[in-house]
């Protein structure tokens, strides 16, 4: 059963129409890779589903309970910068998602109940690998320890979905492949169900379980603005365990499965 | 070698600004003993010997008429009218500041309203002041107040606004509500922004307060400025502006290193 499903979607900003009968069921534990050509609405659909904005038609509801339009702690999100805050350490940037819930007042923890999340947010960190840099600032890290902090900061509130907004965009390449043995391993470990946006398509194939493709179906030269994207792809990728086990670089065997347009009607 | 990229080391550069200071003094007493050759009488551009002279009367000898060291009730009084009127304007810049710029509906309320007060001459106000408050130290305090937290408030809230809207939604998706983001995102970004405006705010702060003073006072550096200048005593006067300058420059200082001190996740990228 799905997790996460969005009944014809449509995001409209005044006459200009971003996403067009968007129709979805995510299952649990699934990795979904959104790709598209820039301005297909990827970081729209993102938005709608973190609850950032509403969308103009359509229903989204998260285990079949009706989906409110505003943030919640449900679903995590990492963006691809400024996902981190600057004025605290590791720790503490770990602590806030634990300090928020516990205190609506003061948002913050004391004495033992302290002492336990603090526990909680060295395990979580450790598992992300900053078990080392506890102290630091973000300013005193890198790129990719921020972006190791992001999504350490969002697993501390175990959240039903992660949304990952081209996490690993801004990284260079090196760094970007540390990053999605991490993701993938934390993904497996943690039971998430992850939808990531990006652009990097070798990314997508890699570590998605399920690729979709947004584009715009339809097109009108004189009245751009008049049609927006829909899920052009919908590709369900199997992989054989024992080829995962073996090999879990980008060459393992895929079996693409490609099902054009399955739930919208051209 | 280029100009640009010479940046001098840190004691270099501490004997090259203090270059022109003894430069300027050094040109003073040129200028000063110039005057005196063919004057003894001079009284426009008094020697060091005659400034210590004349102030040492106001620093170690009370005044007979009102049994106060003058220069030190003046530095009392000037302080004391300069740090509440700056304290009461940085805690109405935190106040306002922060909710103007962590929640757009009381932006887009109070904003305009706030712009059309920062842009009122303050010294024009000083009337209106005078016969609301009276003629004491509530007026220059509020003239101060008046003329430096409109320009405070919008700094912080500016900078508020400005943070990454990441910020917010993220703090959301930990499970924050409005006050959360305001107390744990907004609050600690905006104290390092804070003091970077009050030490803005310091120099128009002490032209708003000389101002009050030269018109209505009976003690305080500025009051005591125009007083002697119906006297021409420039030997009063240029040690009075010297030692406003010096205040301003430690209390400049002060700030700089506390923000560092207890801000220092805000200067790491200075470095």
């Amino acid at each position: 059963m799905a997790l996460l499903s969005l009944k014809n979607v449509w995001v409209e900003y005044g006459d200009k129409v971003v996403l067009e009968r968007i129709s979805l069921d995510i299952a649990a534990g699934s990795f979904v890779s959104i790709i598209g050509p820039s301005g297909a609405g990827k970081s729209s659909l993102l938005r709608v589903i973190l609850g950032q904005e509403r969308p103009t038609r359509g229903r989204i509801s998260l285990a079949d309970a009706p989906l409110p339009a505003e943030c919640g702690p449900d679903r995590g999100v990492v963006f691809q910068r400024y996902s981190v805050f600057p004025h605290l350490t590791v720790l503490g940037n770990t602590l806030l998602g634990l300090e928020f819930s516990a205190s609506p007042f003061t948002a913050r923890l004391i004495g033992s109940a302290r002492r336990a999340a603090i526990a909680e947010a060295e395990a979580i960190l450790a598992s992300v690998g900053l078990a080392d840099s506890m102290n630091l600032y973000p300013a005193q890290m890198s790129g990719g320890m921020q972006q190791r902090l992001a999504i350490a900061q969002a697993l501390i509130k175990r959240p039903r979905i992660l949304l990952l907004d081209e996490p690993f965009g801004a990284l260079d390449p090196g760094i970007r492949s540390d990053m999605h043995k991490l993701i993938k391993q934390l993904w497996r470990d943690h039971g998430l169900t992850i939808i990531m946006v990006t652009h990097d398509i070798k990314e997508a194939f890699s570590l998605g379980t399920r690729v979709l493709t947004l584009d715009k179906r339809r097109h009108d030269p004189h009245a751009p603005h008049r049609y927006g994207a829909g899920v052009v792809y919908d590709l369900a990728l199997t992989r054989k365990q024992a080829d995962e086990a073996a090999d879990p670089a980008l060459t393992a065997e895929v079996n693409v499965g490609i099902t054009i347009d399955t739930v919208g009607n051209n | 070698m280029r100009w640009v990229t010479a940046t001098p080391a840190r004691s270099r550069a501490i004997l090259l600004g203090a270059a022109p200071l003894a430069v300027l003094a050094l040109g003073y007493v040129i200028a000063a003993a110039a005057r005196h050759a063919d004057n003894p009488a001079d009284k426009i551009l008094p020697l060091p010997g005659a400034m210590a002279a004349a102030m040492a009367g106001l620093l170690f000898e009370a005044d007979p008429l009102s049994g106060q060291y003058l220069f030190w009730a003046d530095t009392i009084a000037s302080l004391w009218r300069l740090g509440l009127g700056l304290g009461l304007a940085t805690l109405s810049a935190l106040l306002v500041g922060l909710v103007l710029g962590v929640l757009p509906p009381v932006r887009a309320t109070l904003g305009p309203l706030v712009t059309a007060i920062a842009v009122v001459p303050p010294v024009a106000l000083l009337p209106i002041l005078f016969i609301v408050f009276g003629l004491g130290e509530t007026a220059k305090v509020a003239l101060i107040v008046i003329g430096v937290a409109p320009f405070m408030i919008r700094d912080v809230a500016g900078h508020i606004a400005a943070l990454p809207h990441e910020q917010v939604i993220k703090a959301l998706t930990l499970g924050a509500n409005s006050w959360g983001v305001m107390l744990r995102v907004a609050l600690p970004q905006a104290m390092p922004r804070l003091i970077a405006a009050l030490r803005l705010s310091l120099g128009p702060a002490w032209v708003f307060l000389i101002s009050a003073e030269a018109i209505a006072a009976d003690v305080g550096l500025g009051y005591r400025i125009f007083l002697v200048r119906r006297y021409l005593a420039m030997d009063v006067i240029l040690p009075y502006v010297v030692w406003i300058a010096l205040l301003a420059v430690v209390m400049d200082f002060v700030l700089a290193r506390a923000s560092r001190r207890m801000f220092g996740w805000a200067h790491l990228g200075a470095r």
